[in-house]
């Protein structure tokens, strides 16, 4: 009975530590990421906006939305890294739709401001996507497209 | 469907005395009642208009035959359904009756001697017409003109037709300006700029004679970066056409051009276009402010220098980006003089503007006196957007694509966005 009792506190404990190692892990990231979609902002008002619109609704037809795009929202960072990298010319469909304008390339962009700009969009109107891109992930891909 | 009013039915059993008759003679028919709220359409003082067809799809151009049936050409196919038929049959005004074919998407349709004529983005097609304006083989058209260019950008076919027995058909330049990397920041144009071979303007072909591709046809026209309204101008026995102005001058030249000179520059523009004549894209751009051919940043411009002389001038000029996306000659009797043989243009509404409001999505109108634009432009039907400031594409619920004229005279708008055709017709004193 008591052996019971002291493993239990031990059990409460060593979960208290826990939550709150993961919690101030979870405001460190929310942090950083924070600050790579503010800085990510200016980016898209630079580069992305004039096509993409303001509300990333893109124009029907034309320049596919950012909103609610699921290659946008999507796990595979890498081909969204792409994207932005090479630009885009193909007759693709996406989420059900085509898209005439071709998007040029932004590899002029660091690695920082890439990953800052699809932090942006990927936290931005709908859309809500906890995991960061990171200028790494970029700097990895950038080296593949080469 | 039909809204009455006490108000509205007393203005129609005056204003349209020959439907009040109808509805004696014919149990079945009913008499046309405009939507009380004009469909949310803002139009002159005397015009009313309402929804025929609402939700049938991207509905590019239209065209209505000699029974009031209208034929709507969409972008994408609904079903295997390309090309859909309106009909009214109680005669109310609203289509009871939607059928379809024509197994592709495109923009191009007309109606000329007994034919209806409608485009894919690479072929255009035509479609014998019995003395009721129905299509007599609706699965066996004429393949009339055959591997035209479409390179996603700028791909679709817009066409109209003179009474020489010629076909004229735009051909969009797939690209923006030219640049060796099309819409990429600072790439230079391409000089000179092959794309001119093949597309980038209109081209003429015989309206009777099958399988003709562009070793038939004439460039009749150059120098057009994208058509989508032209119209043959019988009094003045002419093409006109729309085009849209290029995109993008400050984010590729940010150095010469910015935010807000962007969202004024360049011109749309309608030109009367004569055979070998040459508007001057890619090397030149209309600035509006300054009424001169401006070098393209493409070609050395740098907002100041002008292009070449030897390009023609616009007739009409009208504010950046808003995509005329319909021309139409008015000749009906049903509106006032000053709107008969005058132009109608569709503006589909602009996208290129952000961060400023977007403009256009209203039916302008463009008066003309003994075969020549007056010079000004007035706003005909606005309020096609639903919201009063256009913040992004998105926002706006309709945009203007398409114009016909009916038997009547009324007034026809298509829109591509919620798949709406709108009538608009004049019952005022």
């Amino acid at each position: 009975m008591r052996f019971v009792i002291q493993l239990s506190a031990i059990k409460r404990i060593s979960l208290v530590v826990v939550m709150l190692a993961s919690t101030k892990l979870g405001v460190a990231q929310t942090a950083s990421l924070k600050a790579s979609i503010e800085k990510g902002k200016t980016v898209y008002v630079q580069r992305c906006m004039v096509c993409h619109q303001q509300d990333g609704g893109g124009v029907p037809h034309l320049n596919p939305p950012l909103d609610g795009a699921s290659t946008v929202k999507g796990k595979d960072k890498s081909r969204l890294i792409t994207i932005l990298l090479k630009g885009m010319s193909d007759r693709v469909e996406i989420d059900g739709e085509y898209y005439s304008n071709n998007m040029a390339s932004n590899a002029d962009l660091t690695d920082q401001q890439i990953a800052d700009v699809l932090n942006y969009i990927r936290n931005n109107w709908s859309n809500k996507v906890p995991t960061p891109v990171t200028p790494a992930e970029v700097k990895s891909v950038r080296a593949k497209t080469k | 469907m039909v809204r009455i009013s006490v108000l509205l039915l007393a203005g129609c059993l005056m204003a349209c005395s020959s439907e009040a008759n109808d509805t004696l003679q014919k149990p079945t028919t009913k008499a046309i009642l405009p939507d009380e709220d004009n469909a949310g359409l803002r139009l002159p003082s005397g015009f009313s208009a309402w929804v025929v067809a609402d939700k049938v799809g991207r509905a590019r151009h239209i065209a209505v035959n000699s029974q009031g049936d209208v034929y709507v050409k969409l972008s994408g196919k609904v079903g295997d359904k390309g090309i859909l038929v309106l009909r009214d049959l109680n005669k109310d005004g609203r289509a009871e009756d939607i059928t379809g074919f024509g197994n592709y998407g495109g923009t191009g349709i007309a109606i000329h001697n007994g034919y209806l004529y409608a485009s894919s983005d690479e072929e255009v097609f035509r479609y014998r017409l019995d003395a009721k304006g129905a299509v007599e083989n609706p699965y066996q058209p004429e393949k009339i003109i055959t591997g035209l260019i479409n390179r996603r950008q700028h791909e679709s076919k817009s066409i109209t037709l003179d009474k020489k027995g010629n076909i004229y058909v735009n051909i969009g330049a797939y690209s923006n300006s030219c640049q060796i990397k099309d819409r990429q920041p600072g790439s230079m144009g391409m000089q000179p700029c092959p794309i001119l071979d093949s597309a980038g303007g209109i081209w003429q072909f015989k309206s009777d004679v099958q399988n003709q591709t562009y070793g038939n046809g004439t460039r009749f026209a150059t120098g057009l970066r994208n058509v989508v309204g032209l119209d043959w101008n019988n009094q003045t026995n002419s093409l006109y056409v729309t085009q849209h102005g290029r995109d993008q001058l400050n984010s590729l030249f940010p150095k010469l051009y910015d935010t807000n000179t962007n969202a004024n520059l360049p011109a749309e523009t309608m030109y009367e276009m004569k055979q070998g004549d040459n508007a001057g894209w890619p090397y030149v751009y209309y600035d509006p402010f300054q009424n001169k051919k401006m070098l393209a940043p493409e070609y050395g411009g740098d907002g100041k220098t002008e292009g070449g002389a030897e390009y023609k001038n616009p007739a009409m000029a009208f504010p950046a980006h808003m995509a005329p996306n319909a021309l139409l000659f008015y000749t009906g009797n049903m509106f006032p003089a000053r709107y008969k043989n005058g132009a109608f243009i569709a503006f589909h509404g602009s996208w290129n503007r952000a961060p400023l409001p977007q403009e256009g999505y209203y039916v302008a109108f463009v008066p003309f006196e003994n075969g020549k634009p007056t010079g000004k432009w007035e706003i005909f039907a606005n309020g096609f957007a639903g919201v009063d400031v256009i913040t992004s594409t998105r926002a706006a619920q309709h945009r203007p694509c398409g114009l016909a004229e009916g038997p009547d005279g009324s007034l026809y708008v298509s829109d591509d966005n919620k798949g709406t055709i709108y009538r608009i017709i004049y019952n005022g004193k």
